[in-house]
């Protein structure tokens, strides 16, 4: 990384950042915004600091149940993405459907979680399961429903069969769809675990928020918030950091834009 | 055979027999759109025809060939892979040596090949490195990999620069005389086809027919310099007016 590149990598998403903290405080001193509006990042650093233990406890939690659901739907997701690209009448068949599924808010569906499997952490696995499977499905399926049928016919011409082809060229044909899809899913998965553990949990980063608003200590949800916040860049960054290794050929050339 | 199905069908080829013999070098040519390309996918298999009989050897095609290597006018390389991977794919597939394919096995074989072509140090690369020409023999290399006794060749050289085919008329003229292998080759290249032909086939726009067999009786080995020559202009020239459009 030369000067240049860690000026715009490194230094420029730090300077932003900070100026957004900076903005925030001098707003709120010279506004003087009440603590249980809007609470200046002094405070909420403050109160992540002083609530270090239960913060970290409960962000441990909900770090292992979205990673746990993401997980699964990964692989999930995956087989069912080549399955339905696979076979056209599959596709024709689960597509209308997953995207009926796909339509209801995922909120509406905790409670009925919790009535099978009680408050816990399952609820929150399968809500972040939920709410991730469906941009990997429809991304390896377009993957694979977009092979050149030419790539195809190379080996059509050697006489392989359907495996064949579709372990040779359609598979790794449809992996930057895939890893780009993980990107997307990995934020959803945290957003469906936070909300499930903000209907119903006994722990969690969206449990402590949500006490944290019942006793009125703002600071609290907005330390919740940051933990959150910065979670979901660290998430992202592991995706992205796998996609980048593993399907680097797709992305040829941007390295000196 | 056929495209498309009842009234709205095309017929693309109507009545065509090649007689080939093993080791010949054979050119078919014809006008835009005649079925050369359709003629090259029934011998290798990839369309069944619909009517008619198709032999090859012998024995009546009916699925793709294993003892046919084919190449297209794209290089159609899988991105994903190097040049030398790209080359070794066929081997992943094709019995005997997918039984005991391993990489390392096969890829001296394959660097070899890949040297023959001129294609020195440009194994580890991947497509988007090398040039069109680059490509282009990498894609050849690929259908010769498993010894296949029949080259298909869909107009292999026509997204290349004159210079790089005439560079490339070379490299398969050397590989076909070293490995004795059965060509054809589809092109609407006239001068391509007599420089690397024994047996030139002119075919008819659609519904596709031969309308002449011509043989090359030039010398061989032939060099570049033979098409400059009156008998090369003379070959070309009766090739040019049996086709019309």
């Amino acid at each position: 990384m030369d000067r240049r590149e860690f000026t715009i990598r490194v230094v420029s998403p730090l300077l932003f950042t900070i100026g957004l903290f900076v903005t925030w405080e001098v707003v709120c001193r010279t506004l003087n915004v009440p603590l249980t509006i809007l609470p200046a990042p002094s405070d909420v650093f403050g109160a992540l600091w002083q609530y270090r233990k239960p913060i970290w406890d409960n962000s441990f939690v909900t770090l292992w149940t979205t990673l746990a659901g993401f997980l699964i739907a990964t692989l999930f997701g995956l087989a069912l993405g080549i399955a339905v690209g696979w076979h056209r009448a599959l596709y024709a068949g689960v597509y209308p459907v997953l995207i009926g599924f796909n339509s209801i808010p995922k909120v509406a569906v905790v409670p009925v979680l919790i009535l099978w499997f009680g408050i816990g952490e399952i609820p929150a696995v399968i809500t972040a399961f939920l709410i991730s499977f469906f941009p990997i499905v429809v991304n390896v399926a377009t993957g694979l429903a977009t092979t050149e049928p030419e790539l195809e016919d190379v080996l059509r011409a050697l006489g392989a069969s359907k495996l064949d082809i579709m372990r040779k060229v359609g598979i790794p044909r449809s992996l930057p769809y895939f890893f780009g899809s993980l990107k997307v899913a990995i934020t959803l998965a945290f957003v469906g675990a936070v909300v499930s553990e903000t209907v119903g949990a006994n722990k969690g980063i969206g449990k402590l928020m949500l006490d944290a608003q019942a006793a009125f200590q703002v600071p609290i949800v907005f330390a919740g918030l940051l933990v959150l916040a910065v979670l979901g860049i660290l998430l992202y960054a592991a995706t992205a950091a796998i996609e980048a290794r593993f399907t680097g050929w797709a992305f040829r050339g941007q390295a000196n834009r | 055979m056929a495209y498309g199905r009842g009234a709205a069908a095309v017929r693309a080829i109507d009545d065509v027999t090649l007689d080939i013999a093993r080791g010949e070098f054979v050119a078919v040519v014809g006008p835009s759109g005649c079925g050369k390309s359709s003629l090259m996918k029934l011998i290798s298999g990839l369309h069944p025809p619909l009517g008619g009989r198709l032999t090859v050897e012998g024995k009546p095609v009916t699925g793709p060939l294993r003892s046919v290597g084919m190449a297209f006018q794209n290089s159609n390389l899988l991105p994903w892979r190097t040049a030398l991977e790209n080359v070794l794919l066929p081997l992943e597939i094709v019995e005997p040596y997918r039984r005991e394919f391993s990489k390392d096995r096969f890829s001296g074989k394959a660097r070899a090949l890949l040297e023959s072509v001129g294609l020195h140090g440009f194994a580890d690369k991947h497509p988007w490195e090398l040039s069109g020409g680059m490509q282009q023999r990498t894609s050849i290399c690929r259908a010769l990999i498993h010894e296949p006794e029949i080259l298909l060749l869909d107009e292999p050289f026509g997204a290349l620069d004159a210079f790089t085919r005439e560079e490339l008329w070379m490299a398969l003229r050397d590989l076909q005389a070293a490995r004795k292998v059965t060509v054809m080759l589809v092109t609407h290249d006239l001068r391509e086809a007599v420089f690397l032909a024994d047996t030139v086939y002119v075919m008819s726009s659609r519904p596709g027919r031969i309308v002449r067999r011509c043989e090359v009786k030039l010398p061989r080995p032939r060099d570049l310099e033979v098409t400059y020559t009156q008998a090369f202009q003379d070959v070309v020239h009766e090739l040019r007016s049996l086709i019309r459009g």
